[in-house]
């Protein structure tokens, strides 16, 4: 039976003005109804247009159909052929620019909601079937290690590890998940689930050891020749934040996305029982428009900020963020000045952040990125009054694993280097997501990860 | 021995602490002017400390702290056999020593921890090194014997003069210069406004200077940038391209300026209910 409806069912959350002061998840989930309601959209075309939109090709179609039946364990085994974390995708992929920015229904209605979908598969499954006891998979006496606990990180280490290799992460913070739980914060993404899939993974074998920096502690070249790893992969992420070299950056109530974000959701600094330190700002502006600019701007909101600006030096239409990340904050009361570009951050006579002065900017000729090039508008700055400015305007690569691998080699952007099976120059040692391709997606790192799995294997089993 | 295992504990004075702990991934690669992030428990913060010494046969490393700050009264409460939640390390780069004969390390208050693995290790390294430590007063001195027997000549000084001479670093620092002594290299480990000052006498007598920062940061590899400083012109991260600058390069009014981000707040902390003490209020 279809459901012919053009529109989605919508996502129960809970209302703006509610959620802008907790931490819990905005998004509460489809119930079954709305789940089976929403599948049976699902016209089942033969063109699967969803599947080569989607980076890791989970059979959503299928999947899909065994929602419409009411079969949500079926759908999930369906799912986990191809993904590793379906309640974390779900939540964060950009599903409207893969899955769902193909399918048919989007040309004249919206698309299925696939990625509500495929969480309420992954959530119903952990509700239902969380606490079977999962067993250790037996060891085919291969070696593997994966530096980085991320997405691409943990991704590697699933496929490799159903596949019997005896799989050991490195790890440089004292918890696992990597951006998902230093990141995208606990609203978006609960800590709990990334725990989860941290801890099936142990149940299957795998060894997580936190606290080590690799590239200090331990290389690359002692893991394989000293440890005994025959292969490595290198999932380290993006790395250092990039400020705007402009005057004022160094005033108290500056700092990184990074940072800001680090405190609140993997050190729980919105939480009294912590120590972490945080700034308690009233005016906080957010540089930069993509997704963890949003994430600044929601967190900011949440801990007691009345007034927090997204500064974007192009218009709203140009905006990097998700749709959805964008709607959200903007429901949640933060402010979009677009169109302005900082020039300078002001401090009072004690160093503290008083005001960012920006200039108007318009929007020129496209440029090389296709989008609009913003034009400084001559004589038009001005003044905000905050007392915190957040950089959210990327990272540069962090060069310490290419540092200190003898003869590992980058790519023409300074990641590490690798071809298309995700393998270094160097014999047994695989690379992939952010530190391969610069800030990039959850998704996109995991389909790096499972791409160096099956290289991995590919490697191992022909030696 | 359980990974991050107190092995061992002694109080150097009132407020000051020396600690071994079990960290052998860590121990295994440390060197002098070296640091790792630690948090105490759970709920602790994370911070940053310049490593006192290791020991790479036993597997430990050695952390010297004043209990000055929320974290630092929690380390208090640790006895041998308790464990930290977390040692994460080495980090930052180590002291390069290759290209010096001879150097004055000058070490301010708890600095001096810091100066004793730079100090000893350049020392056992072959570098000629005359060590200055300056302390505000006599019940704070630290580390003497273990400095006399590490490095060619130890001078101590106070501010008031109730222990070894009554004189500031800096005039010491001077001093030495005056009386001939060419070094290669001045060190200077300590408060950041003592360090300036070092190396503005450094600068005075065209000597190469070099000062060990300490920043607020979370990750130590270069991912949060809290630590950021200006040296020169550019702006550097503290946990990957230092700890240890060039003190003639070094913006001493930002880096101070700086160092205040969480003053406020630390002070309430301290002000506050302690969680571990069970009650007890601290006040400075």
């Amino acid at each position: 039976m279809i459901n012919l409806v053009r529109k989605q069912n919508p996502m129960p959350e809970q209302a703006p003005d509610v959620r802008n002061k907790n931490f819990l998840e905005v998004a509460e989930g489809y119930t079954e109804e709305m789940a089976i309601n929403e599948a049976m959209r699902c016209l089942n075309c033969r063109k699967k247009p969803c599947v080569s939109g989607c980076p890791v090709n989970i059979k959503i179609p299928a999947f899909i159909a065994k929602v419409a039946e009411g079969d949500f364990e079926a759908a999930y085994n369906i799912i986990s052929e191809d993904s590793s974390l379906p309640a974390v995708c779900g939540r964060v992929c950009p599903q409207e620019n893969q899955c769902q920015g193909q399918c048919v229904h989007g040309k004249k209605g919206e698309p299925v909601a696939i990625g509500r979908l495929e969480r309420f598969v992954a959530d119903w499954h952990a509700a239902n079937f969380g606490d079977v006891e999962i067993q250790p998979v037996e060891s085919n006496g291969h070696k593997v290690a994966i530096i980085g606990a991320g997405p691409a990180g943990l991704a590697c280490a699933g496929d490799l590890v159903n596949k019997g290799y005896e799989v050991t992460v490195y790890e440089a913070l004292h918890k696992s998940g990597g951006v998902l739980v230093y990141g995208i914060p606990q609203f978006r993404l609960p800590k709990e689930i990334v725990a989860a899939e941290v801890a099936k993974l142990e149940a299957k074998g795998v060894k997580f050891v936190t606290d080590a920096v690799v590239g200090r502690a331990i290389t690359v070249d002692e893991l394989m020749k000293e440890e005994g790893y025959e292969s490595v992969f290198i999932g380290t992420g993006a790395g250092l934040p990039s400020f705007m070299n402009i005057p004022g950056e160094n005033y108290i109530g500056v700092c990184s996305a990074n940072e800001y974000l680090t405190r609140i959701n993997l050190m729980k600094a919105y939480l009294p029982e912590y120590d972490t330190p945080i700034q308690h700002a009233d005016k906080i502006a957010i540089v930069g428009g993509g997704n963890v600019a949003m994430d600044a701007a929601r967190c900011a909101k949440r801990m007691g900020a009345s007034e927090v600006y997204v500064i974007y030096r192009r218009s709203l239409d140009e905006l990097p963020a998700r749709a959805e990340e964008v709607h959200h904050a903007m429901e949640e009361g933060v402010e979009f000045k677009v169109l302005n570009n900082p020039v300078q951050i002001l401090g009072d006579e004690n160093g503290n952040v008083r005001a960012i002065e920006c200039v108007k900017m318009e929007l020129g000729e496209p440029d090389a990125s296709g989008r609009r090039r913003p034009i400084a508008i001559e004589g038009s700055n001005f003044e905000i009054p905050v007392d915190m400015v957040i950089m959210s305007i990327g990272t540069k690569l962090n060069t310490l694993i290419l540092d200190t691998t003898e003869k590992l080699e980058a790519n023409a952007k300074g990641g590490i280097g690798t071809d298309t099976a995700a393998a270094t120059n160097r014999e047994g040692i695989f690379a992939g997501g952010d530190a391969v391709t610069g800030a990039a997606t959850v998704i996109k790192a995991m389909g790096a990860g499972k791409t160096a799995a099956a290289g991995i294997d590919d490697y191992l089993s022909s030696k | 021995m359980k990974r991050f295992e107190v092995t061992y504990k002694r109080r150097l004075n009132d407020n000051m602490v020396w600690l071994k702990i079990y960290a052998p991934l860590v121990a295994r690669k440390a060197r002098p002017g070296q640091f790792i992030i630690l948090r105490t428990d759970e709920y602790g913060e994370r911070i940053p400390l310049t490593m006192a010494g290791h020991n790479e046969e036993d597997g430990t490393i050695d952390l010297i702290y004043a209990a000055v700050g929320r974290t630092t009264m929690l380390m208090d409460q640790l006895e041998v056999g308790d464990c930290f939640a977390d040692i994460v390390g080495p980090l930052g780069k180590p002291t390069e020593m290759d290209h010096l004969k001879k150097v004055c390390v000058v070490g301010g208050g708890t600095g001096n921890a810091l100066a004793y693995p730079l100090a000893t290790g350049m020392h056992d390294h072959g570098v000629k090194v005359d060590m200055i430590e300056g302390f505000r007063t006599k019940d704070l001195v630290i580390l003497e014997e273990e400095f006399r027997a590490g490095v060619d000549n130890l001078y101590v000084v106070t501010d008031d003069g109730t222990y070894g001479e009554k004189m500031f670093t800096t005039a010491k620092l001077e001093e030495l210069i005056q009386k001939g002594n060419e070094y290669d290299e001045i060190v200077a480990v300590g408060p950041p406004i003592m360090m300036k000052f070092v190396c503005e006498i450094a600068a005075k007598y065209n000597i190469p200077s070099v000062a060990s920062l300490t920043a607020y940061m979370i990750d130590g590899t270069g991912m949060c940038g809290g630590c950021r400083c200006k040296i020169g012109e550019e702006d550097k991260f503290v946990c990957v391209d230092g700890p240890e600058f060039d003190g003639a390069l070094v913006d001493w009014d930002d880096l101070i300026k700086r160092s205040n981000y969480y003053k406020d707040q630390e002070a309430e902390d301290r002000a506050h209910v302690c969680r571990l003490t069970g009650g007890v209020r601290y006040n400075d």
